[in-house]
């Protein structure tokens, strides 16, 4: 089997990204690897580096990880989580620029079809306005 | 240079500890309320941590502050001053004066505004820390703590363009940005340290 881009989900809300990452599993099913994550350090409403990293390492597969976000701090955080990525990994880690929830389903359905990371970003970020 | 460092982290760190209830309710004015509880975790994270951070040189001691925040804050702050702190750190040499810490800071402040794709005048802690940065070189704490309240200030007016105070729009006029209040309270805790009061 080809690997699939792998997808993470980062919200402010442990609920809200296990919601969304619910979602993906019924609608796109286990071929993707899907990791979210939710809430600051202390477990409150926020996002935390440390545990974008660890998700971002639960969805690894050679050809990247997409990530979707809710808000300002969850982009914030999760550009540096990867910038704290190993090199060689830095460059197959993308933040999509998409609404979370519509975002991670298209992204997943993208990924499931093996497409590349970029065309999973692409996919994702049609459903943005520009 | 030990003792001093040890200071200067212990002060900056407790300041904004002091006044995390301030900073929160400037945040809750006009973005999500947490900026206070998220600077208070980051920066408690970084007094627990003082014995092995103040034991570095003063650029290692810096990194480490940064790191701490980005991996304790919790909101966009923590990556931002995660950012300034470790850049800072990074630039800084071993010879520390007024000129390498401004240019210190200049280098640190560029990656700022990239990791938060911001510039002056969107009402945020870059507006406190540019003005600043203008006037170290020049060694003047009296002056550098008048524009870093100046600076503050000048947020008041402004209309948010980043973060979460611009889902606000002309709402988020006639507030301090609680980000440029912290850049504020930090620089004032180093002034109050190289002065001898703290």
């Amino acid at each position: 089997m080809t690997d699939c881009v792998g997808i993470v989900i980062v919200s402010h809300s442990p609920l809200v990204a296990e919601g969304a990452a619910d979602m993906v599993r019924q609608m796109v099913g286990d071929e993707v690897r899907l990791a979210w994550c939710g809430g600051d350090p202390d477990g409150g409403l926020g996002t935390s580096v440390g545990a974008i990293l660890e998700a971002i390492d639960r969805a690894w597969t050679e050809k990247g990880v997409a990530i979707l976000v809710d808000l300002g701090g969850a982009e914030t955080n999760s550009e540096m989580a990867i910038e704290m990525l190993p090199e060689d990994r830095q460059g197959r880690v993308v933040v999509c620029n998409a609404p979370i929830v519509e975002g991670a389903v298209m992204a997943a359905t993208e990924a499931s079809g093996g497409a590349t990371l970029d065309q999973v970003r692409r996919t994702a970020e049609e459903l943005s306005p520009h | 240079m030990t003792a001093d460092l040890r200071t200067l982290v212990d002060t900056v760190a407790r300041r904004v500890v002091d006044h995390a209830d301030e900073l929160t309710r400037l945040d809750q004015a006009i973005g999500d309320g947490d900026h206070g509880v998220n600077m208070r975790r980051g920066l408690e994270a970084v007094l627990a941590d003082l014995d092995a951070i103040a034991a570095k040189p003063a650029g290692d001691a810096l990194k480490q502050v940064g790191t701490t925040l980005v991996m304790k804050v919790g909101g966009a702050s923590g990556p931002l001053y995660g950012t300034l702190f470790s850049e800072f750190g990074k630039t800084l040499g071993p010879e520390i004066d007024a000129t390498t810490v401004a240019a210190a800071l200049a280098a640190a402040i560029e990656k700022v505004k990239a990791r938060g794709k911001s510039e002056t005048g969107q009402k945020t802690m870059l507006d406190v820390l540019v003005p600043v940065q203008a006037v170290v070189a020049a060694g003047d704490l009296a002056r550098i703590r008048a524009v870093a309240a100046e600076s503050a200030a000048a947020t008041v007016p402004m209309k948010a363009i980043r973060g979460r105070a611009s889902f606000l729009g002309e709402r988020s006029i006639g507030h301090m940005d609680p980000g440029a209040r912290s850049s504020q309270l930090i620089v004032e805790a180093v002034c109050d340290v190289l002065e001898g009061r703290a």
